[in-house]
C-alpha cells in the first residue's frame, strides 16, 4: 500500500483501489484523475450538423462542462449589401430576399417599407398590397418556426418532429410558389406594391392550410409537451433573463420567453398590424422550453392574422397608382417561371411607342429616390429585424444595411453555454434559432 | 476629398472602371426633375459605377415635432456637454437624428441609456456609411436606439474621417460588440475601448475594408461559350 496525495492507494486485478480517511473529495480526486483539469478545445463546426448551418464554436471543455465558448461567424458572408449598391432600388429585392433564407418575406418588406418612406409613399401603398403583406409575413413567420421547431427536435432527440415540420412548411412553400412562382427567395414583395396578385387558387389553399394547420400544432403538443426527455432537456436550460437579452441586444421569442412582451408589431405597428387582433405570448421561464412555448403560440396568433387578413381581402390594385414606380410590367406565370404577359408584350410592342420607353427606362434605368436615410425596425421571426437604407438620390440604394437578429442574438450563445454540459450548448444554440444566410449576409 | 484609394493599406490601387469617386458633391436641389434622368454616365446597366451625390443634411428647427423635442430636451438637461456634443440635428421623414461630436459618442450613448427621461435601453444597430468624396469625414457610423419604456426611437450619428478613433460603446451596450467589429471589419473604423476588435465576417488574413466606397465590387470574369465576361463592376461605361 502506497501513499498518494490524501488517499492510501493499493494495485487489485479490479485496478487501483484508495483508501480515503477524511480529508475533502474534490482535493482527492483531482490528485488521482488527470482527466479532471485537462482542458480541451473542440471545434464545433462549421460544418456541424446542429449548428443551424456554418456556424463554428470554439468550445473549451473540462469533461463534459464547457467552460468558454467563442462563437466564430461569417462563413457564409456574400456581400449583399455591397452588392445592392451596383443595382437600382427595384432588384435589391432580388439580393435581400436571401439574406435569412427561412424568412424572406420578411426581408422583402423591410427592404420595400424603407424605399417607401425613402421615396415618401408610405400611405399611398394599396390595401390590397399591405392585407397581402401581412398575411405572407405571417405564413412565413410559421413556415419559419416550423423549421425550428423540426430542426430543434432534431437536435434533442425528437427526430419524428424534424418530419412533421418540414412537412407543413411544404403546404406554405405551395402557397408561395403558386403566387410567386418560387417557394423560396420568392422576390414578390416590391418597392410600391407587389409584383403579382394573389390568385384565387392560392386564395383556396391558405383556406385549407387554415383549416388544417390547428389540428397538426395539437398533434406536436401532444407529442413534445408531455415528454420526459423533452422536458429534461429544455427546461432550465440555456437560461438568459430580461437584463442578460437586453444587454445582449436579443429580441424576439428569446426576449419574450424571458417575459417581456416586446412585439414590434405592438409596439411600434407598422403595415396596419395595430388593426388586427392578435396576442403576445410570454413565458417568465427564459429557458429553452420558454421558447419552445413562445414559438408554439406564435404560431396559432400568426394563423389568427392570417385568418383576418383573408377576411378583410378585397379586389383592387396592387401597386400604387404612380405610373414612375410602379412596375409597367403585367407579369404572368408561364412555364418557365414569372415573366411578362404575353398581351402586355404585344401591347407595348405592336401599340404604344410610349408605354415601351417608359417600360424600358423604368426596369433597366429604375426610379430616383430623394436623399435621406432611414431605419425600419419590423417584427421577424427571431427579433428585430431592422433595415438602414441610405440613398443619394440617385436609381441605385448608396447603402443598405440589415440589423438581422440572428448576427445579434448569436452573441448570447456563451452567456448561455458557458458553465452548462455539451448537450445544453446544442439546445441554447438552436433555442436561439440563428439562420447564418441573415447572420453573415 | 481628403483620402486617396488605395492608401488604406491593402485595397487595390486600381480604381474600377467608371467609378466616380471624384465626382463633385452636388446639393440635393441639383437640376434633376423626376424620377428619370442619369445624368452621368448615361449608363442603364448599373454596373459603370455610381454617380455620387450629396447626402440631403437639412439642419432641423425647433419645434422638431412629436417626441423629438422632449428628447433633445431630456438630453441638454442630463448631459453637461449637450451644446458641444450634439453638432447637428436632423429631422427627416419622421426620423430624428442628432450628430454626436464623435469623441463624445459613449459618454452620450451612456446618458440616453441611463437617464430617466430618455432610458434607451436597447441599442438595435451599429452600422456605418462611407460618404467618401462628399464629406471630409467619411465614414458616418449610426447608432439606432430604441426606448422600450417610451416606445420611441433615435439615432445617433458620428462622422469620423478616415484613420480617427472613436470610443467604443460596448461598456454602455454590449450588445454593440459584433456591430462594431462589423463596422471595423467591413470600412476599417477603429473603436477605442472594444474588448476584442476583430474581423468578424471577413476571414482574419483579409485585406481591405469591403464596404469603403473605393473598394471595388470585385468578382471573377466568367467565361461563356469561350468569351469572357469580366468582373460585374468592369462590364461596360457609357462614357
Amino acid at each position: 500500500m502506497t501513499q498518494s496525495g490524501y488517499a492510501a492507494e493499493r494495485e487489485t486485478t479490479e485496478g487501483r483501489v484508495f483508501t480515503v480517511t477524511g480529508g475533502d473529495w474534490d482535493t482527492i480526486t483531482e490528485n488521482i484523475d488527470p482527466l479532471s483539469n485537462e482542458k480541451i478545445v473542440v471545434n464545433m463546426g462549421p460544418q456541424h450538423p446542429s449548428t443551424h448551418g456554418v456556424l463554428r464554436l470554439v468550445l473549451e471543455l473540462e469533461g463534459e462542462t464547457c467552460v468558454e465558448c467563442r462563437p466564430v461567424v461569417g462563413y457564409l458572408h456574400t456581400g449583399i449589401e455591397k452588392n445592392l449598391e451596383y443595382r437600382n432600388w427595384t432588384q435589391g429585392v432580388t439580393f435581400v430576399t436571401r439574406m435569412d433564407y427561412l424568412s424572406n418575406m420578411f426581408n422583402e418588406v423591410g427592404y420595400c417599407l424603407a424605399v417607401e418612406r425613402l421615396l415618401g409613399i408610405e400611405d399611398q401603398i394599396t390595401e390590397r398590397a399591405t392585407t397581402i403583406r401581412v398575411m405572407f409575413m405571417e405564413l412565413q413567420r410559421i413556415a419559419s418556426h416550423l423549421v425550428w421547431l423540426g430542426t430543434t427536435g432534431l437536435e434533442l432527440g425528437a427526430i419524428s418532429m424534424m418530419l412533421y415540420g418540414f412537412r407543413e412548411r411544404e403546404y406554405i412553400l405551395d402557397i408561395f410558389e403558386e403566387t410567386s412562382g418560387l417557394r423560396m427567395n420568392n422576390g414578390y414583395i416590391r418597392p410600391g406594391g407587389l409584383s403579382q396578385d394573389l390568385p384565387e387558387s392560392a386564395v383556396r389553399k391558405i383556406r385549407d392550410f387554415l383549416g388544417y394547420m390547428p389540428k397538426k400544432l395539437r398533434e406536436y403538443e401532444n407529442m413534445l409537451s408531455g415528454q420526459v426527455i423533452w422536458h429534461e432537456r429544455t427546461q432550465g436550460v440555456a437560461v438568459l433573463d430580461v437584463t442578460g437579452c437586453l444587454a445582449l441586444g436579443v429580441t424576439g421569442p428569446v426576449l419574450r420567453a424571458s417575459g417581456l412582451a416586446w412585439d414590434l408589431r405592438k409596439t411600434m405597428p407598422y403595415c396596419g398590424y395595430e388593426t388586427y387582433d392578435f396576442d403576445v405570448p410570454t413565458a417568465t421561464t427564459a429557458d429553452v422550453w420558454g421558447r419552445y412555448q413562445v414559438r408554439v403560440a406564435e404560431i396559432r396568433e400568426s394563423l389568427k392574422i392570417v385568418e383576418q387578413a383573408l377576411d378583410r381581402l378585397r379586389p383592387g390594385p396592387i401597386w400604387i397608382s404612380d405610373k414612375k414606380i410602379a412596375w409597367p410590367a403585367q407579369l404572368a406565370l408561364g412555364v418557365d417561371g414569372l415573366g411578362n404577359s404575353l398581351e402586355h408584350v404585344a401591347k407595348i410592342m405592336g401599340q404604344s411607342m410610349e408605354a415601351l420607353i417608359h417600360h424600358f427606362k423604368l426596369v433597366t434605368e429604375g426610379f430616383r429616390v430623394p436623399p435621406g436615410q432611414v431605419y425600419i425596425g419590423i417584427e421577424h421571426p427571431r427579433g428585430e429585424m431592422g433595415v438602414h437604407a441610405v440613398s443619394d438620390g440617385g436609381t441605385h440604394p448608396y447603402r443598405v444595411h440589415y440589423r438581422d437578429p440572428s448576427f445579434v442574438n448569436l452573441q448570447a450563445i456563451p452567456a448561455m453555454a458557458e458553465g452548462a454540459l455539451i448537450a445544453d450548448v446544442i439546445a441554447g444554440g438552436a433555442s436561439l434559432d440563428p439562420v447564418m444566410g441573415g447572420c453573415d449576409r | 476629398m481628403t483620402s486617396q484609394p488605395g492608401s488604406d493599406g491593402g485595397v487595390p490601387a486600381t480604381q474600377p472602371v467608371g467609378a466616380h469617386i471624384d465626382a463633385p458633391a452636388q446639393t440635393p436641389s441639383s437640376p434633376h426633375k423626376g424620377m428619370f434622368g442619369v445624368m452621368g454616365t448615361g449608363d442603364v446597366s448599373g454596373f459603370g459605377g455610381l454617380a455620387r451625390r450629396a447626402p440631403a443634411v437639412a439642419d432641423g428647427s425647433r419645434p422638431f415635432g412629436g417626441y423629438f423635442d422632449e428628447v433633445y430636451d431630456a438630453l441638454e438637461e442630463a448631459y453637461p456637454g449637450f451644446s458641444d456634443a450634439v453638432e447637428k440635428v436632423v429631422v427627416d421623414r419622421g426620423e430624428l437624428t442628432l450628430h454626436i461630436e464623435p469623441q463624445r459618442i459613449a459618454e452620450v450613448c451612456q446618458t440616453m441609456r441611463d437617464d430617466e427621461a430618455l432610458r434607451f435601453e436597447l441599442c438595435s444597430s451599429v452600422d456605418a456609411v462611407d460618404y467618401l468624396g462628399t464629406d471630409h469625414r467619411r465614414f458616418h457610423v449610426s447608432y439606432q436606439l430604441t426606448s422600450m419604456t417610451y416606445r420611441r426611437r433615435v439615432r445617433l450619428e458620428a462622422a469620423v474621417a478616415e484613420g480617427v478613433t472613436l470610443p467604443s460603446v460596448t461598456g454602455v451596450y454590449p450588445t454593440a460588440d459584433w456591430q462594431e467589429r462589423e463596422v471595423y471589419d467591413m470600412f476599417g473604423v477603429v473603436f477605442t475601448g472594444h474588448p476584442n476588435l476583430t474581423r468578424i465576417l471577413m476571414p482574419d488574413d483579409w485585406e481591405g475594408h469591403p464596404q469603403r466606397k473605393d473598394y471595388p465590387l470585385g468578382g471573377v470574369p466568367v467565361e461563356y461559350k469561350g468569351a469572357e465576361i469580366p468582373p460585374p463592376d468592369q462590364r461596360r461605361v457609357y462614357q
